[in-house]
């Protein structure tokens, strides 16, 4: 038994100390936004914000995150309240099957906390380790300068977010 | 998504008032008996075969509207679309309606979502009946209000009379109502008073999917859902010889080893517990491997040669008048190419009190289910199945096979929800691949620039082998009593398999097309956006600028000149005027242009593409810089989903053109990954694209999911053949393949 931190809250979780987060995340703690793709690093599904940096959750076991915070797209915002980055991916449509865009939403999530104005250059770097196959790259990189402009306007943060800082 | 428990009955039970409209029902019957010695004219779409209008639309007498669509949102926005498009027709509000999607308890049968069909199937059949529904609507309030129907107006839910007298549609509804067969034609709104239709409306899928809702098959967790894994054999007819699988069920939160002929599977109380057996188990496993695979690198001979073909001509125009003088020949092919989902494959099965249930992200709930139940020997009644979104698949992936395979282990723990997600290499591994093709093609100019004499010859399998019968299922051509994959069949033409788009859209004197269908398929192959659309339209764009630079002519002016069909034209043209293509322009140096054409089909939506690429002359590295689109897809429902669609194809195709390939050596598969089967990333997006459309209001609906695919192929093949003056007719048009052509 060990305590994670998952979105401002405490959790005791029962799971052998080698679970990758991801299977933690979706099957103790019955959170959808973190996906599986791969299992192997490769395609940024399962992307969640540790201690503010981007983390691959299928390769990242439970013994390593004792005493961190976790944070998932559920911990942003929510359809009625949605964080700056949720907005943006609704506002420019940034989806097709959708099933890869949580993992890119968090890592734009980390990157705009450290970098709140990114170029169109540093946004694309960050993003290669995302795969998407229905080609909604375009979108997304318009969702993620969006964000950045959303976050800018002053727009006051769900308190969750701000455990992922 | 759809709620685990709906039943169409008790949805029934909750609809409105007993008020019977025989005389309504009597008014429809008479409109549509046919004249006498004419066939019986059919209402549109997938009216045609589920003409009850109960079956599309159901109104509740709270006003509540329910409208049914049997095919599956596969991230294409149609639910919304659909949504537009009733909402436009029954005069209500977007917000006032849901859609129910493809179930077998509750939805029409529309066979699989696949071909572009679903607007033109679906989405025609929905406008038809919300426009018949609305036209009973108007005539019952005409009854109760004692006025004329022409002269009553709806609005908002409601008929309202011109004295202000209104009656809501939850009011007029009767029981029955809405079962009544649907008439031939309907009539529809004009178009320019179209209020929902038309409008970027946005998706109404995507607020659960950026806030971690639940949104795919994968999300589902039922009470005391157990987890399963697979064992795959290692090879294609592997046999499993031994397999201990008693250390195995000792493993930490084991339920079960299911293990049925060469099908092993293993379950347990949590998913990662599922995961770690599933790799005991697999070292526990013994096979006898028997594969022998074609070669890789000689997919040319193999599918030319080596495979027995069965040879259809499938197009002949002859005018011995006219004939050319300058003649090439060229050949082109493409390797087996993976759909490449980003979510492995996933399904929960329940079997309760002798019914099972699937949860599925299949494009056919209802062939699906007849496989299955064929697969469990039990009659088809017994099984539903009901689609739940999964990551997108762009054809036939693993989704059928990981229901079969969710089915089989739930029938062995009976009243136990199981979930079965495949793995990352078992996705790769064990899809049904898009089928390697070959085009081999000859030409003419003759003394007036213009094609004289064209010849197209195609080597392909099938290009579908979905369900359609048990054999189709992994687990049931795994299991001890195995069905016998079925035999392949080549779809028929209009829409075609290996041989659609290979009929040319040009018009040329003379003209000859060969299908060589080769039934045998040493890989395991079925459809993938597109089908056979893909390379034929790569091939016949590809060659069409080998033949505009014969005759020293413009490629876009080179395509009109052979183009009759106006609406083609003027694609072309938007396209290359939003392009800023000019006659005789000079891309900068390592740049090229590119320009190509299709019409999806030679029926559904036209696509017209120009590209400009960038290409490393010391690495071979190309890059898609900028594309320009424009697309006629007929009525436009939902223009942003429409972009969405054709951005999205250009980036895809772009994928499959410069980088994807599986790889097998003789005997296994060995691009299991995205490290040995790498697609696109963010550093090869292109800097823009730009998608004009050309709407038509009130002309049919024109499938446009899988238009782009060829277009975008060619329009980079041709802009790297600008940039670098070498014709690349293998693909993919790999870094290496370029490197070595500039090096040539």
């Amino acid at each position: 038994m060990m305590t994670l931190k998952v979105n401002g809250h405490d959790h005791q979780i029962d799971a052998e100390p080698d679970t990758p987060l991801l299977y933690v995340l979706r099957d103790d703690l019955k959170l959808n936004a973190a996906k599986f793709g791969c299992g192997l690093g490769q395609c940024g599904s399962c992307t969640v914000i540790v201690d503010g940096k981007a983390v691959l959750s299928c390769v990242t076991p439970l013994v390593l995150l004792e005493g961190k915070q976790v944070t998932t797209l559920e911990g942003l915002g929510t359809v009625a309240q949605p964080a700056p980055i949720q907005r943006a991916f609704m506002e420019e449509q940034a989806a097709q099957c959708g099933y890869c865009i949580a993992g890119m939403m968090m890592r734009a999530q980390a990157l705009l906390q450290r970098i709140p104005k990114p170029t169109d250059e540093q946004i694309r770097a960050e993003l290669a380790p995302h795969l998407c196959r229905c080609g909604t790259h375009m979108r997304i990189l318009r969702a993620v300068h969006r964000a950045a402009r959303l976050m800018d306007t002053a727009e006051l943060a769900p308190a969750d977010q701000r455990s992922a800082q | 998504m759809n709620a685990p428990v709906l039943d169409r009955r008790q949805l029934l039970q909750g609809s409105g008032a007993l008020i019977v409209s025989f005389s309504l029902t009597d008014a429809f019957a008479q409109d549509q008996a046919p004249p006498a010695g004419a066939p019986a004219p059919k209402p549109p779409g997938s009216l045609a075969t589920s003409p009850y209008l109960d079956s599309w639309i159901r109104i509740d007498a709270d006003g509540g509207i329910t409208v049914f669509t049997g095919k599956a949102e596969l991230g294409q926005g149609f639910k919304t679309a659909f949504q537009q498009i009733a909402a436009e027709e029954l005069d209500v509000p977007f917000a006032s309606l849901k859609v129910v999607t493809a179930d077998t308890k509750l939805t029409a049968n529309e066979g699989y979502t696949a071909g572009s069909h679903s607007t033109q199937d679906s989405g025609a059949a929905i406008q038809h009946a919300a426009a018949q529904a609305r036209a009973l609507l108007v005539a019952e309030a005409a009854r109760r209000l004692d006025a004329s129907p022409e002269n009553l107006r709806t609005d908002s839910g409601a008929v309202i009379a011109p004295d202000g007298r209104r009656l809501t549609y939850g009011e007029l509804v009767a029981n029955d109502m809405l079962h009544v067969q649907a008439k031939p034609s309907s009539k529809l709104k004009d178009p320019a008073t179209f209020k929902v239709m038309g409008q970027p409306i946005p998706r109404v899928d995507i607020p659960a999917k950026v806030t971690g809702g639940l949104a795919y098959v994968q999300d589902l967790r039922l009470p005391d859902m157990v987890h399963a894994r697979l064992v795959r054999p290692p090879s294609y007819g592997a046999q499993l010889t031994d397999c201990d699988t008693a250390s195995v069920e000792k493993l930490p939160g084991v339920v079960k080893v299911v293990r049925d002929g060469n099908f092993l599977a293993v379950v347990a109380k949590k998913e990662f517990q599922a995961v770690k057996a599933m790799q005991a188990l697999s070292l526990a496993a013994k096979w006898k491997e028997t594969a022998q695979l074609p070669k890789q690198d000689d997919l040319l001979s193999v599918l030319t040669t080596e495979l027995q073909s069965k040879d259809f001509a499938i197009f002949d125009r002859s005018n011995p008048a006219v004939t050319g003088h300058k003649t090439i020949e060229a050949t082109y092919t493409r390797p087996y190419q993976s759909h490449g989902s980003i979510g492995p494959s996933c399904a929960v099965a329940q079997l309760v009190d002798g019914a099972m249930t699937v949860w599925t992200h299949t494009q056919g709930v209802y062939p699906d289910r007849a496989a299955i139940a064929e697969m469990l020997r039990v009659p088809p009644a017994s099984v539903r199945l009901i689609h739940v979104e999964g990551s997108g698949c762009y054809g036939h992936n693993g989704a059928d096979d990981v229901a079969g395979d969710a089915a089989l282990i739930a029938r062995a723990l009976p009243g136990t929800p199981v979930r079965v997600q495949w793995m990352r290499e078992q996705e790769h591994g064990w899809e049904p691949y898009g089928p390697a093709m070959v085009t081999k093609l000859k030409a003419s100019i003759g003394d007036d620039g213009k094609i004289a004499d064209w010849n197209f010859a195609v080597w392909s399998n099938t290009h579908s082998m979905r369900p359609g019968g048990a054999g189709s299922l992994l687990a049931a051509q795994h299991m001890a009593q195995p069905f016998a994959v079925p035999e392949a069949k080549p779809l028929p033409l209009p829409e075609g398999g290996g041989d659609r788009n290979a009929i040319p859209i040009y018009t040329f004197p003379n003209a000859h097309v060969m299908h060589h269908f080769l039934p045998d398929m040493p890989i395991r192959i079925s459809a993938m956006r597109g089908l056979g659309a893909y390379h034929n339209v790569f091939s016949i764009e590809s060659f069409m600028d080998e033949l505009a630079k014969l005759a020293g002519a413009d490629p876009v002016e080179f395509r009109l000149k052979h183009l009759d069909d106006a609406r083609g034209r003027e694609v072309i043209e938007k396209a290359a005027e939003g392009f800023g293509w000019r006659k005789g322009q000079q891309a900068s140096r390592d740049r090229g242009y590119g320009f190509a054409f299709a019409r999806y089909k030679n029926l559904a939506a036209y696509c017209a593409i120009a590209s400009e690429v960038e290409v490393n002359r010391e690495t071979g590295r190309a890059r898609l810089v900028r594309a320009v689109a424009a697309v006629d897809s007929g009525q436009v429902v939902n223009p942003d989903g429409l972009t969405n669609q054709i951005e999205g194809a250009i980036v895809q195709s772009a994928s499959w053109t410069l980088y994807e390939r599986v790889t097998f050596d003789q005997s296994r598969i060995t691009s299991i990954d995205w490290q040995t089967y790498p697609i696109l990333r963010f550093d090869a997006v292109p800097e823009k694209i730009e998608v004009h459309i050309i709407n038509r209001p009130g002309k049919p609906f024109l499938g446009s999911g899988e238009t782009g695919q060829g277009p975008a192929a060619a329009a980079l093949a041709n802009a790297i053949a600008n940039a670098t003056g070498k014709r690349l007719r293998n693909l993919p048009l790999t870094r290496k393949r370029i490197k070595d052509a500039i090096d040539a």
